[in-house]
């Protein structure tokens, strides 16, 4: 798998760090890792800059993760990129939701290394 | 699906839900940090002066809290983020928040029916000893005390009916 740009979005700058790490622990190679603390910003984040895969927090202020996918496909440099949820709302309706709205895999906070894996490695499989 | 106060009507002991706040605590600190909690059967009067808190609405209401002292709490974000030490991070109160959200995510998430019932709050970290909270709680008090490398983690949850 070649080398990736990720935008990692969630209120937490620690648990941006994490995902980060547990994309590296996963065997991800990342190019670059951009952060963003909202939805709303990490919209204005795409309107510069190009990326590979996004991991997305759903509970954050200001915007959150499930109007973020919504507006995703309606921002430059965001239409066709897969995005992750990453949440402690762990419900079926909560995954349902999120992939009904646009996102391409969800992960259950906590998590490990492993299932951050299992999940982003064939959401870019199917990208490239 | 029940709400707590239909729980209530139907006497569901809340003490049954103990086991699943220590389950809920160990795995976030076993996945997350990668370190296994002991019991602490005693209170073991330290001084707990970092107080996270996330809030919970819709079926089942109220507070969730971590507290531990401001060593462990040091002690946990290294583990967090894989760091030699992180003795004077600025991000030691937000890891300990981000803990709390995923013991009361992960915790709700075990109770049948409250995954979808429950929303949680964005945390809150209180730090210093010196105060006292007022929960409006009405429906239970539960409390659990975990050791991590011999230091207090005390998770409680008070309920409003």
């Amino acid at each position: 798998m070649n080398s990736i740009r990720a935008l990692i979005i969630d209120d937490s700058s620690v648990m941006r760090k994490i995902v980060e790490r547990s994309l590296r622990q996963a065997g991800i190679e990342l190019s670059q890792v951009i952060e963003a603390g909202n939805g709303a910003e990490a919209l204005e984040v795409l309107k510069e800059s190009q990326v590979d895969l996004i991991l997305c927090d759903i509970n954050m202020p200001v915007m959150d993760g499930l109007e973020f996918v919504k507006q995703l496909p309606g921002v430059a440099n965001g239409k066709d990129v897969p995005v992750v949820m990453i949440t402690t709302e762990g419900s079926e309706s909560h995954v349902v939701q999120a992939l009904s709205c646009g996102a391409r895999g969800y992960i259950r906070k906590p998590f490990t290394p492993e299932q951050v894996r299992e999940q982003v490695t064939p959401v870019l499989k199917g990208k490239s | 699906m029940k709400s707590v106060n239909q729980l209530r009507s139907t006497h569901i002991d809340y003490k049954e839900w103990i086991p699943l706040m220590e389950l809920a605590t160990r795995e976030v600190f076993e996945t997350m940090l990668g370190c296994e909690l002991t019991r602490a059967e005693i209170a073991a009067g330290e001084s707990l002066d970092i107080t996270a808190m996330v809030g919970l609405a819709g079926k089942m209401c109220g507070v969730l809290t971590v507290r531990c002292n401001a060593k462990s709490a040091t002690i946990m974000v290294s583990k967090m983020l894989g760091l030699e030490s992180a003795k004077g991070s600025p991000d030691v109160l937000d890891a300990i928040g981000e803990i709390c959200n995923m013991v009361a995510g992960n915790f709700k998430n075990k109770i049948p029916g409250m995954g979808d019932g429950c929303m949680l709050s964005v945390p809150t970290v209180i730090t210093g000893g010196d105060y006292r909270l007022h929960y409006l709680a009405d429906s239970a008090d539960l409390e659990i005390r975990l050791l991590l490398e011999n230091m207090t983690i005390e998770v409680s949850l008070q309920l409003h009916s």
